[in-house]
């Protein structure tokens, strides 16, 4: 079994010393190696993103709480959006997808591994960088000081009068520094996709989680760059003098909102789209049924692509823009809706008349269905201008969007996790373990976010640190803060699963999903040169074709 | 059932399987990123031309930096030259094509700061004096800071072809590196419309 395999769970590895080991996990280029250290960097900031939200969960238990400071709870607010969203969310689906795209498009390596290399270090650098601020925020007297100027950071709070210290410029750095990582990745897995196919993959042919992780690519090049040149300018500003943000000089705080969002909205589909292709390669294992309208699937991604570049200026409608910037900002924002629409019909359509197998990747897979529904339908709700101003900053919005990137985007990936982990790890996960993350995970996400809406209607301002009690506000955040032990209860599961996994698990074999791409085609875990000759595709779905040889799919296609 | 065996044979139509080359892919997303942020700095400078309160103004200070603008086009078309020559193996015309491209590049980044050095000694102009100031130097700045990194990459390959290194063979890399060549001096066609002309 797989001598050659990689270390992590490996089954009859060579010994070798603590050093030789650290040394090949540190210098790697190997696009399985890195997959696999991107998504163990994110699980570790998971922890420290979940651990506070804890501390703001805690601190809203009940009104009047003196659980933390005012001072303590801004930074935790910061911290914990920076993280979820560069250092939790995004390197851990390039993780997957480091690890996935070269094994599914039959290829042995990304087309730049040392590039690879760098993304990944960049990535785990800027996060390094940003919980340094703990104890460098202050510039390294008195006691630390992390950013509290919030993830979108708006000006003025970024200026040198009200972020003293240097708090805000690890903020500013890490996301930097990070960010030239996830271009260079994207970089990365565009040229993949396209100039590593193996033989007879042509477009038309690679599997959807390639061809969405193209989309997210593209994304990622053209809304993480301006990103990137807003961070130079607010560098600027903080360190020459530059006057860009700067409203006394002249300069505009709406220009740093714009530039933000610009960024911001298309993150949401760098995020959820590679969710998306998470979903349309288990959904149709676990129907036992080929997707449902292929082409339709990928032209909704590019359309979501296209459409995403101009929906931005929706998170900003209380600022005061014209009504034509209102009325334009809430079509597009609903007309996105559509192609996201389509796809959900897909996947429905896909489990239609299916066998479909309950175990856990699939149930994560339906978990996401449903709330990403339901998100959409709060999204299409706040998408509209007049509702927006009502509640936007409120509590309402804040379910809104952990409705997306808990219910649709970490469901996604709680499944793709178990989805895959046979393959990286060799072994089978534990399936009790992973049904009860499931269902604890469920209740617990339930429980806070569900009832999160209700306090945000009733007027709760996202962001305060206490309240005042008979407002109508303190069951609701009681019943929320429960939620998030559930929530804690499921992530004990997920992590006890995954130690049990990795020691005691059955080994998996080559397919243990009776799969149809072709990462299954080779050894779990693969080999360093993942095919030992490379293979040639007919169709979509090439492992069906070698079992099936007398009812092929390229005679349909 | 008799034709069976006849349509499983896979339809072979990859016979010949070409893909596009790997370096021209990854060097148009790296254009696109780099497009991307130039657009953001060139939206801030347009969005912020005559709202500065005090000090120099684009037409107090500026002067158009023709000779500049010509020495750096024409080193697009120098690198041209110099690409073509290495592709057909004549080293000879490669040698002094890339050193011609690598002095008009030096020309323009010296007359960059002759003009840097002008505006900050004569007329004060600094990052902080005004938001023209920022907006300027941070503009002109970037495009000079992705010059510097061509001129780095042209004159280390210089250093190679001086050492006799260089090859026909690396005649697709020195392509794929003057796709980002002529990226800038794109750039800077923009940079030149909307700082000397637009704005002054």
């Amino acid at each position: 079994m797989a001598s050659e395999s990689i270390a992590i769970g490996a089954i009859d590895e060579p010994r070798q010393s603590i050093g030789e080991w650290l040394t090949g996990w540190v210098t790697t280029v190997d696009h399985k190696r890195l997959g696999i250290l991107y998504i163990l960097y994110s699980l570790l900031m998971l922890v420290i993103g979940g651990v506070e939200a804890t501390i703001m969960r805690i601190q809203l238990i009940v009104p009047h709480n003196h659980f933390v400071s005012p001072e303590v709870f801004n930074r935790m607010f910061t911290m914990h959006g920076t993280t979820m969203i560069f250092f939790v969310a995004m390197p851990i689906l390039f993780g997957f997808g480091t690890y996935l795209i070269p094994l599914m498009v039959g290829a042995r390596d990304m087309a730049f591994p040392r590039l690879n290399a760098l993304s990944f270090w960049l990535t785990a650098f800027g996060g390094s960088l940003l919980y340094f601020s703990f104890v460098g925020g202050n510039g390294l007297y008195g006691a630390g000081n992390a950013p509290d100027v919030g993830w979108f950071a708006y000006a003025p709070l970024t200026s040198r009068a009200f972020s003293v210290g240097h708090s805000t410029d690890f903020w500013t750095l890490a996301i930097l520094v990070s960010g030239i990582g996830s271009i260079g990745t994207a970089v990365n897995f565009i040229t993949t996709i396209l100039c590593m196919r193996c033989p007879g993959m042509t477009l038309g042919k690679m599997p959807l989680l390639a061809w969405l992780n193209l989309v997210t690519g593209g994304l990622v090049i053209l809304a993480v760059s301006p990103l990137t040149a807003a961070q130079i300018m607010l560098c600027v500003d903080r360190y020459l003098g530059g006057h860009f943000f700067d409203t006394q000089a002249g300069g505009s705080a709406v220009l740093w909102m714009h530039f933000f969002w610009i960024f911001g909205h298309p993150e949401v589909y760098v995020l959820v789209i590679p969710c998306f292709a998470f979903a349309s390669e288990i959904i149709p294992v676990f129907s036992r049924k080929p997707i449902f309208g292929y082409p339709v699937m990928v032209a909704a991604t590019v359309a979501i692509g296209f459409v995403s570049m101009s929906v931005w200026a929706h998170h900003m409608f209380a600022i005061g823009m014209s009504s034509y910037g209102n009325t334009f900002f809430t079509v597009t924002t609903m007309i996105i809706s559509v192609p996201t629409g389509i796809k959900i019909f897909n996947w429905i359509g896909t489990m239609w008349g299916g066998k479909i197998l309950l175990r856990a990747p699939m149930l994560f897979c339906i978990g996401f269905l449903f709330q990403f529904l339901i998100a959409g339908l709060t999204g299409i709700m706040l998408s509209s201008s007049p509702f927006n101003w009502q509640l936007t900053g409120s509590y309402f919005v804040v379910a809104h969007f952990h409705y997306v990137i808990v219910g649709a985007i970490l469901f996604t990936i709680f499944g793709a996790f178990y989805y895959w982990f046979p393959k990286m790890s060799g072994r089978m996960y534990h399936e009790g373990l992973a049904q009860a993350h499931f269902w604890l995970f469920l209740i617990g996400f339930h429980l806070t976010f569900d009832f999160m809406h209700i306090p945000g209607i009733l007027g709760m301002p996202r962001r305060i640190y206490t309240y005042e009690p008979g407002r109508g506000w303190d069951i609701w955040n009681l019943i929320v803060t429960i939620g998030v032990f559930f929530q804690i209860a499921g992530v004990l599961a997920f992590v006890a699963g995954l130690l049990w996994s990795m020691f005691k698990g059955q080994p998996a074999g080559d397919d243990p999903w009776d799969a149809w791409t072709l990462e299954w085609s080779t050894t779990s875990p693969p080999p360093d040169y993942n095919f030992a000759t490379i293979p040639v595709v007919e169709s979509r779905r090439p492992l069906w074709d070698l079992k099936h040889p007398e009812d092929p799919d390229w005679k349909y296609e | 059932m008799v034709l069976s065996s006849v349509i499983n044979a896979p339809p072979s139509s990859h016979a010949v399987w070409i893909l596009p080359s790997r370096g021209r892919v990854g060097m148009w997303c790296l254009i696109a990123a780099e497009s991307a942020v130039f657009m953001i700095f060139v939206v801030a400078y347009v969005f912020n031309i005559g709202k500065s309160n005090s000090g120099p103004q684009p037409k107090d200070v500026l002067d158009l930096p023709v000779f500049a603008t010509v020495c750096l086009l024409s080193s697009s078309l120098t690198m041209h030259l110099a690409v073509h020559a290495l592709r057909n193996g004549r080293l000879g015309a490669f040698k002094l094509w890339w050193f011609v491209t690598l002095a008009l590049g030096t020309i323009f980044l010296a007359s960059t700061g002759r003009e840097w050095y002008r505006l900050i000694y004569e007329h004060g102009l600094t990052v902080s004096t005004n938001l023209f100031g920022t907006t300027y130097y941070s503009l002109v700045g970037l495009h000079a800071f992705h010059v510097t990194v061509g001129l780095t990459a042209i004159l280390v390959a210089m250093v190679l072809a001086v050492l006799n290194k260089v090859h026909a063979e690396h005649g697709e890399r020195a392509d794929v590196f003057a796709m980002y060549w002529h990226f800038v001096d794109a750039v800077w066609v923009v940079v030149f419309t909307v700082v000397y002309v637009v704005s002054r």
